[in-house]
């Protein structure tokens, strides 16, 4: 049949050619990066066998910047150009961090996100982020043996639209296709749920370097369900550093210190505090530039004592989380705890006391998270096997609305929404003859405007003059299952209408990123020829396997012999250009094929559906998904 | 072609029309129609089928929410038969629960002022009371008697429980519990 003819030796992908993904954790601390070989999902070591990349970039005057232990072991000597806890900057202003002053950097005065002056130059967070991606990536395509077709990254699920953004313009930097953003939680319940083969309720406590997030989640026949999820995007393991360097500097009565002094107290302050984990006691001895010795003795008991409002400031979102969930702590069949800062035993204690049972430990609490994000990554390539047959249903973690007068959110979609979710609500018009409208769009849990975040403003014109009150403006909001809002407004009378697919902004613009890509030597230009040729070679490649299967499972009984004729045109055609080099030829011949299936693909889906529900009775789908 | 929407979200879920549902029988049915048309299925798919996907799924996700919630139910069977239970042109109530109403809210708002948490804890056991005995009324009235303008009353005051229970998480949270 003439199907064969597209599959000369060599030209068409092979049927399940399993595509190179990786889960990356970008962590505050440290970073790790994961991928599922033979079915299993593992952790990718460096040359010296070692998981972790402590998340630090050391700038210096005409050399690459280093990354991980060697940019570490730095911090303290070399402190401005040492670039420590950067996703703590992540789409932030100066203005939103509230500790700006403890930090041992040059900050560069710029109104939009933050910027270090350092001996390479102005940096921003999503340059120092880009430098770690990047190692990721060669670490796992020299592991792997190829180019990777995608990551899946994990953010905490706090973190906001700007953050998210910014995370996505980094892996964009580093010459990262992003898969998904992944909510770190979600990754976590993942990686511990498939490995445990859990059934119930469960929580998903997860206190990182600088992020504090809290998922309840419905595990149920390899269904994850997340039901609430809530955090704080600024409160971590760093915070409890800073409160025993506090602490040190009290002690000594206040000391002057220079910037060097400043990171190497820090350091000695988070050296105290792993220490406790183990030990009931530490001394912490230094020698400042003055020559002035600290040398003093910290208890467990002193600790807990001083971080105590700390531990305090994360039970309060985990009540809301269970709230929101409407669910009580008896509901709960286990804690999952994820982060390096979750070894704290006054953590440890704090969660166990609260849930009324110890929180389940049986994982690393540092790789559970990267593991996650593989096995989301490997489904997203279409890697998966049947028998790895999972679905994860996430949330929104906040609102999104839109101002209304007097400076109020209207929230459309609330917090803790399953995604894909599509909602709309219908707005007038505040003024006699108003002919236009701006749409201002928001996330936040706050009624004010002025305390949520701005994500996007856009104005519908054209509006037929009427009195106050008598235009009906719909205000549509889709969220993908990728967490990507778009907002559609139409005047229903005229038919007017406006929409924007929402790029939160945080300070970086597409043509800052575009500089900042061409100046960087993160990801070379003829890399990049290269790779576009490869995606969309191995796109069509899929499409192609794609539409043969499916021609040969519903061809016949679905379509007319017209349209099945259209599809096998538009498949030869997209055959013959894959034969040249020409990217743009092969893209163009992709799309045609895809819109030759899209009402084939509508009707499959449609006759699916059917068949899902009418093939069973709902008692074994009870028994089977119950 | 758009996908089937014209089914009612009972159908798409192959559910009885009715108030009182097997909430067991309601998640299996979503989970099991998730994993069908989930958009993350068709991730490595043609772009058609992804588009199909996502529309498929934000169906099943609208018509679960409809569903999930008595509040929510009674909202949507009384749409299915012409009645907007919240239009701005219906708000009677009854009388009794206007002042059960305005206690609850007093209640709540001496409660956070003095830090009590076991008198919000008190109040929501209240309304938790409250919230079953409504629900069994509108079980009444929508699956026995058929009376929709009855139970779009019943709903109204549903819906009014349902918004001083989120007076008492904020509470709860301005107390920093």
């Amino acid at each position: 049949m003439a199907l064969l003819q597209i599959s000369e030796p060599g030209l068409s992908t092979a049927p399940h050619q399993h595509r190179l993904a990786v889960g990356i954790d970008l962590g505050t601390t440290n970073s790790l990066v994961a991928s599922v070989r033979n079915g299993v999902a593992m952790v990718l070591n460096d040359a010296d066998g070692r998981a972790l990349l402590p998340s630090v970039v050391r700038y210096q005057v005409n050399a690459a910047p280093v990354v991980g232990y060697a940019a570490q072991h730095m911090q303290s000597r070399d402190p401005f150009n040492t670039i420590v806890s950067a996703k703590r900057f992540m789409g932030r202003a100066l203005a939103d961090i509230a500790d700006a002053a403890s930090y041992p950097y040059h900050f560069a005065d710029a109104p939009s996100m933050v910027q270090w002056r350092t001996a390479a130059g102005v940096k921003n967070a999503v340059e120092v982020s880009a430098e770690i991606l990047s190692v990721l990536r060669t670490r796992a395509e020299l592991t792997l043996g190829g180019v990777l077709m995608g990551a899946v990254i994990t953010v905490p699920a706090y973190f906001d639209d700007a953050q998210r953004q910014a995370t996505k313009d980094a892996a964009q930097l580093a010459g990262i296709h992003v898969l998904r953003l992944l909510n770190e939680p979600t990754a976590a319940a993942i990686a511990y749920g498939l490995d445990n083969a859990a059934e119930g309720v469960y929580a998903v406590y997860d206190l990182g370097g600088g992020t504090f997030d809290i998922s309840v989640l419905r595990l149920s026949h390899g269904v994850f369900e997340v039901l609430s999820t809530n955090g704080d995007s600024a409160l971590g393991g760093d915070d409890f550093d800073q409160r025993l360097f506090c602490w040190i500097l009290e002690q000594a009565r206040f000391p002057d210190l220079t910037p060097e002094d400043n990171r190497l107290l820090l350091t000695h302050a988070r050296a105290a505090k792993e220490a406790l984990t183990e030990y009931p006691e530490v001394s912490i001895t230094a020698v400042l530039a003055s020559g002035l010795t600290i040398d003093m003795v910290l208890t467990a008991e002193k600790f807990n004592e001083l971080t105590a409002a700390l531990v305090n400031k994360t039970l309060q979102p985990v009540r809301k989380a269970l709230r929101d969930a409407r669910l009580s702590i008896e509901d709960i069949c286990g804690v999952v705890m994820v982060g390096g800062a979750t070894r704290m035993p006054c953590i440890q204690a704090a969660v166990a006391s609260l849930f009324g049972q110890p929180p389940l430990t049986n994982l690393d609490p540092d790789k559970v998270v990267a593991l996650g994000a593989a096995m989301q990554a490997n489904v997203l390539a279409g890697n998966r096997q049947d028998e790895e047959d999972w679905l994860l249903l996430d949330v929104t973690p906040l609102s999104l609305g839109i101002e209304t007068m007097g400076g109020l959110v209207e929230k459309i979609i609330p917090r803790n929404t399953t995604l894909p979710v599509a909602r709309a609500q219908e707005f007038t018009t505040h003024k006699d003859g108003q002919t236009a409208m701006s749409i201002h769009v928001l996330q936040g849990e706050r009624e004010l405007v002025t305390d949520c975040r701005s994500l996007a403003r856009f104005e519908l014109r054209g509006i037929p003059p009427m009195v106050a009150g008598a235009a009906r403006i719909r205000v549509s909001f889709q969220v993908d299952a990728d967490g990507l809002l778009s907002v559609a407004a139409q005047e229903m009378q005229s038919g007017v209408q406006a929409a924007v697919t929402v790029k939160p902004t945080y300070g970086l613009g597409d043509e800052d990123i575009a500089k900042m890509l061409q100046a960087g030597n993160t990801f070379a230009r003829e890399d990049m020829a290269a790779r576009a040729l490869q995606e969309v070679r191995v796109d069509a490649g899929r499409l192609i396997d794609a539409t043969q299967t499916a021609l040969e499972e519903d061809g016949t009984n679905l379509l007319s012999s017209d349209d099945y004729a259209n599809i096998l045109a538009a498949m030869q055609a997209l055959g013959e250009v894959l034969l040249g080099t020409d990217h743009l030829a092969i893209k163009a011949a992709t799309e045609k094929l895809n819109q030759a299936t899209t009402e084939f693909a509508a009707r499959r889906m449609d006759t699916h559906v059917r068949q899902a529900l009418a093939g069973q009775n709902l008692d074994e789908i009870s028994s089977k998904f119950g | 072609m758009l996908p089937d929407f014209k089914s009612t979200h009972f159908e798409l879920f192959g559910l009885p029309e009715r108030f009182e549902l097997d909430g067991v029988q309601l998640d299996a049915a979503y989970r099991h129609l998730q994993v069908q048309v989930h958009p993350d299925k068709f991730a490595h798919l043609p772009e058609s089928e992804q588009r199909v996907s996502m529309q498929w799924s934000t169906r099943v996700n609208e018509a679960y929410q409809a569903l999930k919630t008595p509040l929510n139910r009674a909202i949507y069977l009384l749409t299915l038969h012409g009645i907007n239970a919240l239009a701005p042109e219906n708000t009677q109530l009854p009388m009794a629960f206007l002042m059960q109403q305005i206690e609850w809210r007093e209640g709540i708002q001496s409660a956070r002022s003095a830090g009590d948490v076991s008198a919000l804890q008190a109040i929501e056991r209240d309304l938790n009371r409250a919230d079953k005995m409504t629900a069994a009324q509108l079980a009444e009235e929508l699956d026995v008697h058929k009376q929709w303008s009855a139970a779009a009353q019943t709903a109204r005051q549903l819906k009014f429980i349902d918004k001083i229970r989120e007076e008492i998480d904020d509470s709860y949270a301005a107390l920093d519990m």
